[in-house]
């Protein structure tokens, strides 16, 4: 055992116990500690990366001396390390971005409860990555639930209260739906390692055993995980809860929260119950119906809203669509383009959460869209961020957008009956896209002089003009090398089986 | 096929069907408290379809006494343990959802979901 392999206990630790102490920490300590915290980890994270690329061999860690069937695990291959560092990247860039707004919005005598949560929210969202014990899961993803509804909440009035108590209903939906299917696949099974279920679940189907409570099963897994990173018919919580809260919440409510729930359906499709008994099963083509609906339906919505909060937020909406229909194509290289689409979507998203602050900054805090004419003008590094993330997510070459979209073409072709519903939906969505973002920034760059409304130069905000410098460089770094990153996930999604 | 599997399991059979029920109440509900109420009859229906599954007829809970060291003598203890972890987190998150519930009242002085959003709507926040 090397030293570098107790890295993921670690980071999962230092992380609850760093929530702990902000407890009784001044906002400002809670603030330094919550930023080292992120680095810490985000830096052990990238020498376990480093250590697994050198290996190429996923490892197993005993939590305790128990062996196998008894015992908790944790597990770590190139892809859980390698998300664990990106999470860091991006929530470490969202908080510092939206550090100046949570002064304004949050009373300063909450401040160290908002860094307990995002501690807590960290250390969630490692051992989603990390844990190889399917109830450890399910004990994480209510943490990961519970710290996310204090981050819509933490800034009071009556909408964010609201939007929490929607998040928490259709949340624990969501949850129970996956409590009882795991509750059923233990039953089935007898074990709550994923290593060992999976195994159990291989004879099983070999045997043509419990066909019916297999797939309820799986069913309700991935239905109770699909409403809680809301997928389209479940989304109704999302626009005010992304839409109302203090930014860095919104961003990090859109690009981490609910991609740890996805990783972990993600997790629980290789490493539980088997590729190809999903693939095999229909609660996929549920998925990639809903997916393809998604994509629609939300970027309609989008269309339709007259806010740049709630039409960011609605983007989601179809962006988590794309993410679910890569899984609904049941193939290889549609789980590559979803992984990297998650990768993409978190980068851009919060990207356009923290660059529409500058320009709603500028605008005397009004976010419709009339106010906003002219916007980009007075912000000018707000307007170029802006844009660089309408760009990704529209699908134009150079940025991360471009290389999911052709990840997801490439998958769809790969597959005779989805392929035509898949490429028509895609080439809609793209459209849908373009309509919304374009108008944005086309209304952001319309010359209108308003000397009622200040001008903010980088030079007035060094921290979020360095920030939305690193988001727009990750976005580009993830659009142009993107051949590593590919190569990186199917190492990753390899050492999964 | 189906027939004497359900009477044979018809504690889960309830189980499910009570889970439905809580299901269906914390989604449908209007009003704040019976959501909640929907709330935990679903999460409690799950421990009573573990505590159901855990159980085997005839054997005792797995704490030695009188020197009884069979297997045999005792039931699984993983599946109590699983409910007691659940418990722990179904206490926390309806406490959390009580003192959501307490707010919004303080507020808006109803109960009721959907009002409290008509509300919000007129005041355009």
């Amino acid at each position: 055992m090397r030293f570098v392999q107790n890295f993921p206990f670690f980071s999962i630790i230092l992380s609850m116990f760093s929530g702990i102490i902000s407890s009784v920490l001044p906002a400002r300590a809670a603030r330094w500690l919550n930023t080292a915290l992120i680095v810490t980890v985000g830096a052990m994270s990238a020498a376990l990366l480093w250590f697994l690329t050198g290996t190429q061999e996923a490892y197993v860690y005993w939590m305790g001396h128990f062996p196998a069937p008894w015992g908790n695990e944790i597990r770590a291959g190139v892809l859980e390390a390698g998300m664990a560092l990106f999470f860091c990247v991006i929530m470490l860039l969202s908080m510092l971005g939206g550090e100046k707004k949570l002064l304004g919005e949050v009373e300063y005598s909450k401040h160290n409860l908002y860094y307990i949560l995002v501690d807590l929210l960290l250390s969630s969202l490692l051992a989603l990555v990390y844990t190889n014990d399917l109830f450890t899961a399910y004990v994480f993803v209510e943490i990961n639930t519970i710290a996310a509804c204090g981050l819509i909440m933490i800034r009071q009035n009556g909408r964010t209260i609201e939007a929490a108590v929607r998040y928490m209903i259709m949340s624990l939906l969501g949850s129970g739906l996956f409590l009882l299917g795991l509750c059923t696949l233990y039953d089935l099974t007898g074990h709550l390692l994923m290593s060992n279920i999976k195994e159990a679940v291989a004879q099983l189907a070999e045997q043509q055993a419990y066909t019916v409570p297999l797939m309820t099963t799986i069913g309700l897994i991935s239905v109770g995980l699909a409403i809680k990173s809301a997928l389209f018919p479940f989304h109704t919580w999302l626009p005010d809860a992304y839409g109302y809260s203090t930014v860095s919440s919104a961003a990090m409510l859109s690009s981490l929260v609910s991609k740890g729930y996805i990783f972990l359906l993600i997790k629980i499709f290789y490493r539980v119950i088997g590729f190809d008994i999903i693939t095999e099963s229909k609660v996929i083509n549920v998925l990639f119906v809903f997916g393809l609906m998604g994509m629609v339906f939300g970027s309609l919505s989008a269309i339709r809203e007259n806010d740049i909060r709630r039409m960011i937020s609605y983007s989601s909406v179809a962006q988590i669509g794309y993410i679910y229909m890569g899984f609904g194509l049941g193939t290889e290289i549609g789980m590559v383009a979803s992984v990297f689409h998650i990768l993409s979507h978190a980068a851009t998203k919060s990207l356009l959460f923290i660059s529409a602050i500058g320009l709603t900054d500028v605008s005397r805090g009004s976010r419709k869209f009339q106010d906003l004419t002219g916007a980009g003008y007075r912000n000018k590094l707000a307007g170029v961020a802006f844009t660089v993330g309408s760009l990704s997510m529209v699908g134009v070459p150079m940025f991360s957008g471009f290389v999911s979209k052709l990840l997801f073409m490439e998958a769809s072709l790969g597959h005779a009956v989805k392929m035509f519903p898949a490429l028509i939906v895609l080439a809609l969505s793209t459209i849908l896209n373009a309509i919304y973002f374009m108008k944005t920034v086309i209304r952001i760059y319309v010359p209108d002089r308003r000397p009622d409304c200040g001008i903010i130069t980088g030079k007035d905000e060094k921290l979020y003009a360095a920030t939305l410098v690193c988001f727009i460089v990750l976005n580009v770094a993830l659009g142009m090398l993107s051949e590593p990153i590919v190569q990186w996930i199917r190492t990753g999604l390899s050492m999964f089986g | 096929m189906l027939g004497p599997n359900l009477f044979t399991n018809y504690g889960e059979a309830v189980a499910v069907v009570l889970f439905c029920i809580g299901f269906s109440n914390l989604l449908l509900q209007k009003n704040l408290i019976k959501k909640i109420i929907g709330l935990n009859i679903m999460d409690t229906t799950v421990y009573l379809y573990l505590a159901e599954k855990g159980y085997i007829a005839g054997r005792a809970a797995p704490i030695v006494t009188d020197g009884v060291q069979e297997v045999s003598a005792y039931i699984n203890p993983v599946p109590s343990g699983l409910v007691l972890t659940g418990i722990v987190v179904s206490v926390s998150v309806t406490a959390l959802m009580l003192s959501l519930t307490i707010r919004l009242y303080r507020r808006y002085r109803t109960l009721d979901l959907d009002e409290i959003s008509a509300r919000l709507k007129k005041e355009g926040l």
